[in-house]
């Protein structure tokens, strides 16, 4: 068990070394010329080569490569003499356009765009793997017709119109959950206020994720249901509540919580129309943001942070896996 | 001898789109104690579904099922066809249990072996907790699974087709069952497997004194454990007689049919096997007459016309040997009489 954990790991650590390598060599190929870009309206070449030495664009592909990677782990200075400027480790590069170290504005975002996903990823397994096995359970029945119109509607109702609904009807009509005007609160310092900032947004993305985790679920449920070893536990005697609820289930649980954590990972970084829609200065707004201002220092961080995501959760899943299904063990 | 299980007149069809599918048609039979009654047929000849009908094990609203399936159970009888969910639930895999054709299937991949075998305890006995664990390791041991108590940590797949066969036998017997029914319990195993557990199955039942119904399409496994037979063709019973009948005094063609067609160890290399020609009829528009008449090369001992259109009753000489056909039974005598001098 260890070594698997173990091998997996290396392979993980090595996958993101390759990633970010890649992604560097995209952004360094990219025809922009980094230095100008730092540079405001009125440019001189003298700012530009002065920002160029002081960001290290200077120097070749591989070294500012290094220098990246470096501050990764040890921080990075800027600069030198009176105008250094510094970011602690870990440092993923300094934005010019917010006069950012953009560690620190990953710092902002991340727990926003966390709380979302964690939050819509609860709400949406709940809500797809109840109405699946209800679904299947009750196959060609009223709960099963009734689940795959919701199946239908929330697989193909995109983000932007549910939320948008959500938002005109539930916060500006009736006026049941306020519009959040006053930002991100955590949920340590205020839960009440902290659970209304995120209910709209958590609703809208899981009733897309549940629409699908429903069919998911109960195709799944159905398959299980015709298998020989379902046979055998009725044989036995099990009750049926404790066959679709033990036997079955247990059986279709990893390959949804494979499935989950990688919806998961893709939803940091990737839950642009929600943040947008709601307000949420989480990781998609960020780097929506940045592309649009060219702001390379703050993509090319977040590429790397996303890819990171979902190589880390991809590595979750997998020893996830190995503790679920006892085939998997080595 | 008691009787543990009566099957009369039983019917069970299934609705499809495409029509009726009558799979059992007016199955009669019955297993007493320390007896093994023999279901021997080709596949979708209906002995599954026969099998499957005694314990209740048809989809909920999927067979329309009549006729009468009576159980020894808590000393009375209980009628399946008639009996509630909760009535059956009890009576599965206590008074009867039941093991399946495929075994690396048949477990459940993600639980442990001797917590499947206790469960099969402890839904009769609940709470029963400790109890269920060490007879669970008692009857590991018991089919012959070494270390039992090490092995009964252990997860299906790391067993043998074989061993999780034995796995299967060592959880019917949990509840010490009067009765077993084994479904094909050998045919996805291979042969040296096949003996052992024949053999085991065989030495359980004179220790338990257990009824079993054996389902199988394996005429030599008939042979080996079997002492009455049922041949099933389109979910009839066509001739249904003593292991010994069944084998050297065959009444039904059909019958005739699959012993000439079993390989001859004795055979010369350019013999070819002697299949019964044609297709068995589809289950959704059987014929009036005798199911098997278009495959029969015996119908031109009768007039032909009431294989076609009567139904040929179970009849025979004794009541111990019965079949459905038509045919004289002096014509019968002889011609079959020459035909299985070429089977032995």
């Amino acid at each position: 068990m260890y070594r698997f954990i173990g091998r997996r790991f290396f392979f993980a650590v090595l996958t993101i070394l390759a990633v970010s390598a890649v992604v560097f060599a995209i952004f360094s190929v990219l025809p922009f010329d980094p230095a100008a870009l730092t540079c405001g309206q009125r440019c001189t070449p003298q700012i530009i080569e002065g920002n160029r030495i002081k960001l290290g664009f200077d120097k070749p592909i591989y070294e500012q490569y290094w220098l990246f990677l470096s501050g990764i782990f040890v921080g990075r200075t800027y600069g030198s003499g009176q105008a250094a400027f510094s970011c602690p480790a870990p440092a993923f590069g300094y934005s010019f356009n917010e006069n950012a170290c953009v560690t620190e504005m990953i710092k902002e975002s991340l727990p926003v765009t966390l709380n979302l996903a964690i939050g819509a990823l609860v709400l949406w397994l709940f809500i797809g793997i109840s109405l699946g096995v209800l679904a299947a359970k009750f196959k060609n029945r009223w709960p099963d017709t009734t689940g795959s119109v919701f199946v239908l509607l929330g697989t193909s109702l995109p983000t932007f119109v549910t939320g948008l609904a959500l938002l005109i009807w539930i916060s500006i009509k009736w006026k049941i959950v306020p519009m959040s005007l006053d930002g991100y609160v955590s949920v340590l310092d205020s839960p009440g206020r902290w659970f209304m900032y995120f209910i709209l947004p958590w609703i809208t993305l899981a009733i897309a994720y549940a629409a699908l985790y429903t069919r998911f679920t109960r195709a799944a449920v159905l398959d299980t249901l015709g298998e020989d070893y379902i046979r055998t536990a009725r044989a036995k005697g099990v009750k049926e509540r404790t066959v679709l609820f033990k036997h079955t289930l247990r059986a279709v649980l990893a390959p949804i919580i494979t499935l989950a954590g990688l919806d998961f990972a893709g939803l940091i970084g990737g839950a642009i129309i929600t943040e947008t829609i709601f307000n949420l200065p989480g990781l998609a707004r960020l780097t929506l943001r940045s592309v649009y201002e060219f702001d390379l220092p703050v993509v090319l961080a977040t590429t790397i942070l996303a890819a990171v995501v979902v190589i880390v959760m991809n590595l979750i899943v997998d020893m996830l896996y190995a503790v679920l299904d006892p085939r998997v063990r080595m | 001898m008691t009787e543990l299980l009566r099957i009369s007149d039983l019917h069970v069809a299934f609705p499809t789109d495409d029509g009726l599918v009558r799979a059992v048609d007016g199955v009669s039979l019955s297993v007493s104690q320390g007896e093994t009654v023999a279901i021997v047929g080709e596949s979708g000849s209906g002995k599954t579904v026969t099998s499957l009908s005694v314990m209740g094990l048809h989809k909920k609203g999927s067979a329309q099922m009549s006729g009468s399936i009576s159980i020894a159970h808590d000393g009375g009888f209980l009628d399946v066809i008639s009996a509630g969910e909760e009535e059956i639930r009890s009576m599965r895999g206590r008074s009867v249990a039941m093991i399946f054709q495929d075994p690396m299937s048949a477990l459940h991949p993600y639980y442990k072996i001797g917590d499947q075998l206790a469960e099969a305890y402890l839904v009769h006995n609940p709470g029963k907790k400790k109890e269920a664990i060490s007879r669970a390791i008692e009857m590991l041991d018991l089919v012959g699974i070494s270390e039992p108590a090490q092995r009964a940590k252990e997860f299906p797949h790391q067993f043998s087709g074989g061993m999780r066969q034995r796995v299967m036998i060592a959880m019917a017997l949990m509840n010490s069952p009067k009765m077993l029914i084994a479904d094909e319990p050998t045919t996805a195993l291979d042969v040296t497997v096949q003996a052992q557990i024949l053999t085991l199955l065989a030495s359980l039942q004179k220790e338990f004194n257990m009824g079993i119904l054996l389902i199988t399409h394996d005429l030599g496994v008939v042979a080996q454990v079997s002492e009455k037979v049922n041949v099933m063709y389109a979910g009839r019973i066509v001739e249904q007689g003593g292991v010994d009948d069944i084998f050297y005094n065959p009444m039904h063609p059909y019958n005739l049919g699959l012993l000439k067609s079993v390989p001859r160890i004795s055979a010369t290399g350019s013999e070819r096997l002697k299949a019964i020609p044609g297709q068995p009829p589809s289950l959704i528009s059987l014929p009036a007459g005798c199911a098997f008449a278009p495959r029969c090369e015996y119908i031109k001992f009768t007039d032909g016309n009431a294989c076609a259109t009567l139904m040929p009753e179970l009849a025979g000489t004794s009541a111990s040997h019965t079949s459905r056909c038509h045919i004289d039974e002096s014509k019968r005598q002889a011609s079959f009489a020459q035909a299985m001098k070429e089977v032995r």
